[in-house]
């Protein structure tokens, strides 16, 4: 009889798929209700995550390490600040949607420092969260926090850099785990 | 949603231009992209069955429950917590902070809350880690985690 061998990073996704068939099975009310706001979750990942997917692609085999290296690297100064906060206005998604950005960015040579602004940014400065913001709490609100905000991550990116001088910091392409034991 | 359509028209444009100029070229793109979005997928799904899970355990009502009132330190240290164990998304978060408002939490607490909320993500650290290693995420958490309780500060002393 042929052994099933899965894929050791499986096991948790696996795990919970039985975990909510059982809830549904019995009744189990907290299963039911985790897997209906997973439902959302998942349908905000699957739309928009395919398409940013596609635009690293693209953007990684058309543009030049040495364009955006110029752009938002080492030496790049105050421009290549203002370019990944300009960067980060124009995205929409939740935090982890910043990370594959982030990987290209920095395959394409930009700085360390620029890349934490990016993600900075990202966090408080998307504009269609601004809208939403605006409309929830208010002009005033949005205005004071985005710009306070602002000179606060551009501290914490030269802060990251200062503090991974050292280690060689790199943004790592994740590798799939090698099927196994 | 108006910016996901957006999105996809942009992505679609991009595409076609990229198709129009170079056919190869876009297929290889359209690979890499597609070979990125695998290495992630696992982590990706792990991460937002962890979010459902956490958000159930915390669901809004207790949140509000727990900030509504809240001022001061205390206020703010229990905001920053909570703001940095969930990720809440954007649609959700925002008429959860105004209700947090309404019932009178200040806006330092608001402001910290809703910082830490889109920059500190403990729930995110298995992907994180796997893009920028562990000193780094680490890193990275910890000093948006103190920038956020200077920024609820600020922007409770400047309202």
């Amino acid at each position: 009889m042929k052994k099933l061998k899965i894929n050791q990073s499986y096991y948790f996704i696996l795990a919970y798929v039985l975990a909510t068939a059982v809830s549904f099975a019995f009744g189990f009310q907290p299963g039911q209700v985790i897997f209906k706001s997973l439902q959302s979750y998942l349908l905000e990942m699957v739309s928009f995550i395919p398409f940013i997917f596609i635009l690293i692609g693209l953007f990684d085999v058309w543009v030049p390490k040495e364009k955006i290296e110029k752009l938002v690297g080492e030496k790049s100064g105050i421009m290549g600040i203002f370019l990944v906060i300009l960067l980060a206005t124009l995205q929409a998604g939740p935090l982890y949607a910043a990370f594959p950005v982030a990987y290209i960015l920095f395959k394409k040579g930009a700085s360390t420092r620029n890349i934490f602004i990016y993600l900075g940014a990202f966090s408080s400065l998307k504009i269609p969260m601004l809208s939403f913001e605006i409309g929830y709490l208010g002009l005033k609100f949005t205005l004071i926090r985005s710009l306070i905000s602002i000179p606060i991550f551009i501290l914490v990116g030269f802060a990251m850099e200062y503090l991974l001088k050292n280690s060689s910091f790199e943004v790592k392409e994740p590798r799939k785990i090698k099927e196994g034991k | 949603m108006k910016n996901i359509i957006i999105l996809g028209v942009f992505t679609a444009t991009m595409l076609l231009i990229s198709l129009f100029f170079d056919k190869k070229k876009t297929l290889l793109g359209i690979k890499r992209g597609y070979k990125m979005f695998q290495n992630i997928l696992v982590p990706f799904l792990n991460i937002i069955i962890i979010i459902s899970i956490v958000l159930y355990l915390i669901p809004q009502e207790t949140i509000t429950r727990l900030l509504g009132q809240s001022s001061g330190f205390f206020g703010v240290m229990l905001a920053a917590l909570i703001g940095s164990i969930t990720l809440i998304p954007g649609f959700v978060s925002y008429p959860l902070a105004a209700t947090l408002m309404n019932q009178g939490a200040t806006v330092q607490v608001v402001a910290t809350f809703m910082t830490t909320l889109m920059m500190v993500g403990v729930v995110t650290f298995p992907v994180e880690f796997k893009y920028f290693g562990k000193k780094a995420t680490i890193l990275r958490n910890v000093l948006n985690f103190i920038a956020a309780i200077l920024i609820g500060y600020l922007v409770g002393r400047l309202y």
